[in-house]
């Protein structure tokens, strides 16, 4: 008993970090390639709606973006807080998305363009007229595939 | 001047402080964006009316409580996927339009046919766009029911893995083929006919 003592007392084992840069850099690592650096800055809250029946949106390429929501906090003085449609990084009218959809459209390589969805990326608690004024510019245009872009969830979790 | 016995070793512990330098930095700036969604197609602005019996119509009505009436009745919102079914897959149609592979109660006053039937959704203006959504799901999700439910007896195989399957750019020439026959041929006997009308004020 009194040797088995003595001897755990003599010396404290070293907890070893030569691993921790390892374990740091496999999350470095993880964080990197997830990463996508934003080209805009959100001005809208763009909090989206949970959906299961959903689909991925393969090809990066073929897609423009058109965000929908309310201001956020830093414009809610100036603008109010009825939504407001994000083009690229600012605000826009309900004019503008037509000629912003087909710019965005001329600019993407020819054989892309019969395939271009167009992501609606709404806030949930955005309001539906101003969404079916959106999709009526959009079918002015004929961009008629478009993608009701959700998280991935429980759809009930919308009707609160 | 005496030969050096090895060289200096450089010392590696200040490695993980500059890692996780960078890692906080990445952390910070992420964002894991979404990339799924709801897949629709817009109809066509110069679009054919086309003239529906009134049997072969369901409207769902989303007002602006975000509340839910089918065919003028108010309903739970964990109905609608089975009112959407039961509508969709009653099979009533007799001669030409009958439908041999419908499930459905044949009611004479529900739709003929899964290839006639039409889901009108309307919603006010002012109803929140997170209840669209949901209902949008939930009608998706009683087609892809009725579509899974055919795959499987046809092709032992669900309708959203053959799709999954198809879109997968590392499945091979010859089996995208092979699910493109079989998707259209599904996509044929349960064709999505979601429309929605002019939206309405008050």
């Amino acid at each position: 008993m009194n040797r088995f003592s003595k001897k755990t007392s003599l010396r404290t084992p070293e907890l070893s970090t030569a691993s921790l840069p390892d374990i740091v850099f496999m999350l470095l690592f993880f964080f990197m390639t997830v990463t996508v650096m934003k080209s805009t800055e959100l001005n809208v809250l763009n909090e989206l709606p949970n959906a299961t029946e959903i689909k991925r949106l393969e090809n990066k390429d073929r897609v423009i973006e058109i965000h929908v929501g309310k201001p956020s906090f830093k414009y809610r003085s100036i603008l109010g807080d009825e939504p407001r449609i994000q083009l690229n990084d600012k605000f826009a009218d309900i004019s503008e998305v037509a000629p912003y959809v087909l710019s965005q459209i001329q600019r993407k390589p020819k054989h892309v363009r019969a395939f271009v969805v167009v992501s609606l990326k709404v806030d949930k608690r955005a309001n539906m007229g101003l969404i079916s004024d959106i999709k009526k510019e959009l079918r002015k245009i004929n961009a008629l595939k478009i993608n009701y872009t959700t998280y991935e969830g429980d759809a009930f979790k919308n009707i609160e | 001047m005496g030969k050096r016995e090895s060289v200096p070793q450089v010392n590696a512990g200040s490695m993980a402080d500059i890692a996780f330098l960078l890692l906080i930095f990445f952390l910070v700036t992420t964002t894991i964006e979404s990339d799924v969604g709801i897949q629709r197609i817009l109809p066509r602005e110069d679009g054919d009316v086309i003239h529906h019996n009134q049997r072969n119509i369901l409207s769902i009505l989303l007002n602006h409580n975000g509340e839910l009436l089918i065919d003028d009745a108010p309903i739970g919102p964990s109905l609608i996927k089975k009112t959407v079914i039961d509508f969709i897959d009653n099979g009533g149609g007799q001669d030409d339009s009958i439908c041999d592979y419908c499930k459905g109660k044949r009611r004479v006053n529900s739709s003929e046919n899964p290839k006639k039937a039409v889901v009108v959704l309307n919603a006010q203006r002012e109803t929140e766009y997170g209840v669209y959504i949901a209902v949008q799901n939930e009608i998706v999700a009683a087609y892809n029911h009725l579509r899974n439910r055919e795959a499987n007896r046809m092709y032992n195989m669900n309708y959203t893995m053959m799709d999954s399957l198809y879109r997968n750019s590392k499945t091979t020439r010859k089996n995208k083929d092979m699910f493109g026959v079989k998707i259209k041929t599904i996509q044929k006997m349960y064709p999505i006919n979601i429309t929605e009308a002019e939206l309405k004020n008050q």
